[in-house]
């Protein structure tokens, strides 16, 4: 049984994450993404991009092994193996670009046991140090 | 861009073999072995290797980006994880179709509904981004 004590907690911000170029082109071809803009700094700048802009999911290239690492912990008693990934979306504050240095803050939003589930429902505040840049909500689900 | 309630965007048809899941996992750090593994994806009660959630939401998510020209623009975007997109250890691969249709437009926002279909149903639900609109 997952320790519901977590629930309402937030846990220590972890960063700086320095959002590279070569990780945006990686991360925009593993999606098949052809968006000059996130490929090529000449364009981003022409329109107007300090760097190379992120695709809208690459978030979670620094917020799932975050993730996984506290569900993975034994103090939260979290069946990783069987965990299916139920919900996503990702607000943005301001876009993500090559040379961000970005800060995660996982907070611990709910917890609740239905039908032989237990649904957790995680949030990570991503800024830099002078802003927020990102939410993200993930739902993450595992057989009680 | 004459962008109303209603405008479709062109459509797209993903390709997902076992070596875009291999890639994905490597470019996302998500290395869990339902994504690369038969008998563990059976292990956990899976028909086989199945493709990341989030590969098929940022690939799918191409049909909105590719229309509006500007990753920057998403304000947001998310979907529900519905059914999982099989994908087979062979050369074709799961082949998923992605629909999008605008439906709202307010304050110079537009908002998206996209729809990804696998082997005849849905993968992802409440498939929303909301995309700033160029002047």
């Amino acid at each position: 049984m997952p320790d519901e004590s977590f629930v309402g907690r937030a846990l220590p911000a972890v960063g700086p994450f320095q959002v590279g170029r070569e990780k945006i082109r990686e991360f925009a071809a593993a999606i098949g993404d052809t968006s000059p803009l996130s490929l090529d700094l000449d364009v981003a700048r022409a329109a107007g991009h300090r760097d190379l802009v992120a695709p809208p999911t690459f978030s979670t290239t620094f917020t799932m092994p975050l993730i996984e690492a506290f569900l993975k912990d034994p103090a939260f008693d979290w069946d990783y193996t069987r965990m299916v990934h139920g919900d996503q979306r990702i607000v943005f504050h301001r876009p993500i670009l090559g040379g961000d240095d970005l800060f995660t803050t996982i907070h611990v939003d709910s917890l609740t046991t239905r039908a032989g589930s237990h649904m957790l429902t995680l949030r990570c505040e991503v800024a830099t140090a002078e802003e927020p840049v990102a939410t993200t909500t993930s739902l993450l689900v595992t057989q009680a | 861009m004459s962008v109303e309630k209603g405008t479709e965007l062109p459509p797209l048809e993903l390709h997902l073999t076992r070596a875009d899941l291999v890639r994905y996992a490597g470019a996302s750090g998500d290395f869990n072995p339902i994504h690369w593994s038969d008998r563990i994806a059976q292990v956990a009660g899976l028909p086989g290797v199945i493709a990341h959630g989030m590969l098929t939401l940022g690939a799918a998510g191409r049909i909105v980006t590719d229309w509006v020209g500007d990753p920057s623009r998403v304000r947001s975007y998310g979907a529900r994880f519905t059914r999982p997109v099989l994908v087979p250890d062979d050369d074709a691969g799961a082949t998923v179709t992605v629909t999008a249709v605008v439906s709202d437009v307010s304050d110079g926002i537009a908002k998206v509904d996209v729809k990804a279909v696998f082997d005849g149903k849905g993968v992802l639900g409440r498939a929303v981004a909301e995309v700033v609109l160029p002047d």
